[in-house]
């Protein structure tokens, strides 16, 4: 089917392009995020060979991935310009309740790990 | 069996001392163990008495009986001692006359007849002068006495003291102390019949026979009073008394024995008294033991002499040499009847009429004859023809006399009951071990016991997979067997152990050991490690399993290896010495490396360091940077941000390797302060330089 590879191209090209607009500090919070999530999959990848035993500190692991991944997603979501409805919040209180909710919950996760 | 190396299936078969219930009749013949007790109870002191008069005459006449008086020295310092009371009678009770007065009479001491004439003179004075029970008897009691030493004594007016005493008797049977007294006592109905029996024997002419029949009728409205165990034991006891003058059964019944029988031989005729009771109160002081007072001693070796040939009934004695019967040994049968003192029973023949299993279930009716042994005076019985198994059973034996006249003369009980064990060798195999994967899974790998050799066995699981061993074992007679109690015991190389008691039902045993997390007070994390070890018994023709079930242990982890003990026990197996099993138990190989962290005893040394090091670091960071703070730029602010956000991520991994949670919650409340001040400084500051940056 040319015409759907053709189209899958195109389509590629034009989000990566309207990407490459996207402020320097949002692409870095999004590089975090991919990191986060690629962590936590090649977790579940190696639990796949060696086996669910630590189960435990699998689950931390892969939670405290995921659970830093959404911060970060939630830190993008106010830190971004164009989002009307946290106009009013300064960035550096959001990077603050970051780091917070990070601190909170690396304390969870050490717990949990054993 | 001593030859052969008994090998390892985990087997340490124990003979379980505690019976299931107690047995019915420990009844056995008075015997030197008796003697030797009584040896040890009276103790002389310095100058051959052994204590005051009373204890001295109950003493030496305990020894008379059983045969040890063969002490001269002792029986010339007690004769002294007597001699030294009936020296001065004027001066002396009463009560102290009667006991150096039985004392020599008991002993054979050489008295002066002079010294008597005074004493027979005292106790004559004190019965035409007192009402009281007591006095009457020490002093009848004491003309008695040295009448029996070959003194001529003589009561007169016998008729009168006989009144006296009679008049203090009660309807029930019981007697009063004295004409004061409201309150009646079994024993004092003993010592009453006693007194008026010697009043018999010492008087000059016949006493009134209307009046012996009337302490007749007395003596039965007594015996209403007697109260019974369960097994035919008679015995007599107070109701009403005070606590300070209460006796106890055991003196009691000796003082109505003594009664009942020196009245029955005086009396002319027979009394009413029915022979089971007689063998009942004997059955009573046989089943006392060996006594533990000097006192009970006395009464049971007196009352039991007294019994043994008494005019009423002879009290013949059923007993078991040994209670416990081995089918692998062949062993026979053997009963013993005999009166109270070990002599020989008049011929007799002795009957199994019934065998009785531990459920009062009847397992044979038949009724079979005891052969006679002459030489060893026992009666015998091969037990293999009767084909019972191992277990716990009653037999019941009846005895018949063989001459008629002698059904009057003794007391045989009719039938008697005694509990036996019989026990044999339980054979064990068709040992195996295996790991499987559930409960109703096939067995992975499963290896052969053999019992015959010492094997060791290495198994490795995860904690999915489940251990599974599993034995057979057989009776004498080829039927399953299952044992009353089953202990498992793992014990880790470290010397760590575990004892678990394994629970059972008619057909499973199982047991589930649940691994707790090592580290010792985090509670939130359990790592589950089951290890269900599997043994079962089941009665299947072909194999007999036996599951172990629902008991949930703690198991603290440590991999390695075990030796694994299963306790197999019940009363009726013989003791046979197995060594353990050795069960190596490898685990999986992650778990091994997360187990290489976890190493509990060194946690509380360590524990100090890391704690000193942290705070020290965090102390020389916030003295350093108190006088900064204030003064400094926003580098100083963000930098010290940055390294207090840093100072939390090692907070975290030193509570990860090492600190528990309440000490690292108690740092980061402190770094949680610096950082939210310096954090806020620093923050405010950029927020407030980017705000001036857009405005200008």
């Amino acid at each position: 089917m040319p015409r759907a590879t053709s189209d899958a191209r195109l389509l590629i090209q034009s989000l990566s392009k309207a990407y490459a607009a996207t402020p320097t500090n949002l692409k870095i919070i999004d590089l975090y995020v991919v990191f986060a999530v690629a962590t936590a999959l090649i977790q579940v990848a190696y639990m796949g060979l060696v086996g669910t035993f630590p189960f435990n500190s699998f689950l931390s692991g892969v939670l405290s991935c995921i659970g830093t991944a959404v911060l970060a997603v939630c830190l993008r979501i106010q830190v971004n310009k164009d989002n009307k409805e946290f106009k009013d919040l300064p960035p550096e209180r959001a990077f603050a309740d970051f780091v917070l909710c990070n601190l909170v919950l690396h304390l969870v996760i050490m717990n949990f790990l054993g | 069996m001593a030859g052969r190396r008994l090998a390892s299936a985990a087997l340490l078969t124990l003979l379980l001392a505690v019976a299931v219930a107690p047995l019915s009749s420990a009844v056995r013949p008075v015997s030197d163990a008796h003697r030797s007790a009584a040896a040890e109870l009276f103790a002389p002191s310095a100058d051959g008495s052994f204590g005051d008069l009373e204890s001295t005459y109950e003493a030496v006449r305990t020894f008379h009986i059983l045969g040890l008086d063969k002490d001269k020295s002792l029986t010339g310092k007690v004769c002294k001692f007597a001699a030294e009371k009936l020296a001065s009678p004027a001066s002396s009770l009463a009560k102290d006359l009667f006991h150096a007065v039985r004392i020599s009479g008991a002993l054979g001491c050489s008295v002066d007849p002079g010294v008597y004439n005074g004493v027979v003179a005292r106790f004559k004075a004190v019965i035409k002068d007192t009402n009281s029970l007591l006095e009457f008897y020490y002093s009848v009691g004491g003309l008695l006495s040295i009448k029996e030493q070959g003194n001529n004594v003589i009561l007169s007016d016998a008729e009168s003291t006989f009144h006296a005493i009679k008049a203090l008797s009660q309807s029930d049977g019981r007697w009063r102390y004295d004409t004061n007294s409201a309150e009646s006592s079994t024993f004092a109905a003993g010592i009453a019949l006693e007194a008026l029996a010697g009043v018999v024997s010492l008087a000059d002419a016949e006493v009134d026979p209307s009046m012996i029949g009337v302490v007749k009728n007395n003596i039965v409205k007594l015996f209403d009073t007697i109260k019974s165990y369960d097994d035919g034991t008679f015995y007599f006891d107070e109701k009403h008394v005070d606590a300070n003058e209460y006796k106890g059964p055991i003196t009691t019944s000796a003082s109505v024995v003594r009664g009942v029988v020196s009245f029955g031989s005086v009396a002319s005729g027979k009394l009413d008294i029915p022979g089971d009771k007689i063998l009942g109160l004997a059955k009573f002081f046989l089943n006392i033991g060996l006594p533990g007072s000097s006192k009970d001693c006395f009464n049971q070796i007196e009352a039991l002499s007294i019994l043994e040939n008494n005019r009423l009934f002879v009290p013949l004695i059923l007993s078991l040499p040994s209670k416990v019967f081995s089918l692998t040994s062949k062993d026979q049968l053997k009963v013993e009847v005999t009166t109270v003192f070990g002599s020989a029973a008049p011929p007799l023949k002795v009957n199994l009429v019934q065998v009785l299993g531990s459920d009062s279930k009847v397992i044979t009716s038949e009724n079979k004859e005891l052969q006679f042994d002459h030489d060893n005076n026992v009666h015998y019985l091969d037990i293999a023809p009767l084909k019972i198994d191992v277990g716990k059973y009653s037999l019941v034996f009846e005895i018949s006399l063989q001459e008629p006249e002698h059904e009057t003369a003794y007391a045989t009980g009719g039938r008697n009951t005694e509990n036996v064990f019989v026990t044999g060798v339980i054979k064990v195999d068709k040992a195996e071990i295996g790991i499987s994967d559930n409960d109703a899974g096939a067995v992975e790998s499963v290896q052969k016991l053999d019992l015959l050799k010492d094997t060791k066995v290495s198994l490795s699981a995860n904690h999915l997979q489940k251990l599974r061993l599993s034995f057979q074992l057989t009776t004498p007679l080829g039927k399953t067997f299952k044992p009353h109690q089953v202990f498992l015991k793992l014990k880790h190389e470290s010397k760590v152990e575990h004892l678990f008691v394994v629970p059972g039902s008619a057909r499973q045993f199982k047991i589930v050991l649940v691994e707790y997390h090592p580290h010792p007070l985090l509670q939130f994390t359990l790592l589950v490690f089951s290890v269900i070890v599997l043994c079962s018994l089941n009665h299947d023709a072909n194999r007999t399993n036996k599951d172990f079930l629902g008991l949930v242990e703690k198991l603290y982890y440590l991999s390695g290896r075990y030796d694994l003990e299963l306790a197999v026990g019940d009363a009726v197996m013989r003791p046979q010495k197995k060594p353990h099993a050795h069960l190596h138990k490898l685990l999986t190989r992650s778990l091994q490396i997360w187990a290489k962290g976890r190493d509990i005893t060194h946690i509380p040394c360590a524990r100090e360091e890391a704690t000193q090091g942290t705070l020290a670091c965090i102390h020389e960071s916030y003295t350093s940077a108190f006088y900064r703070i204030l003064n400094r730029g926003p580098a100083a602010f963000a930098s010290l941000f940055h390294a207090g956000i840093g100072a939390v991520l090692l907070l975290y991994v030193l509570f990860w390797v090492k600190l528990d949670l309440f000490t690292t919650l108690k740092y980061l409340g402190f770094l949680g302060i610096i950082l939210v001040f310096v954090g806020h400084r620093a923050l405010s500051y950029l927020s407030s330089a980017s705000a001036k940056q857009k405005t200008a």
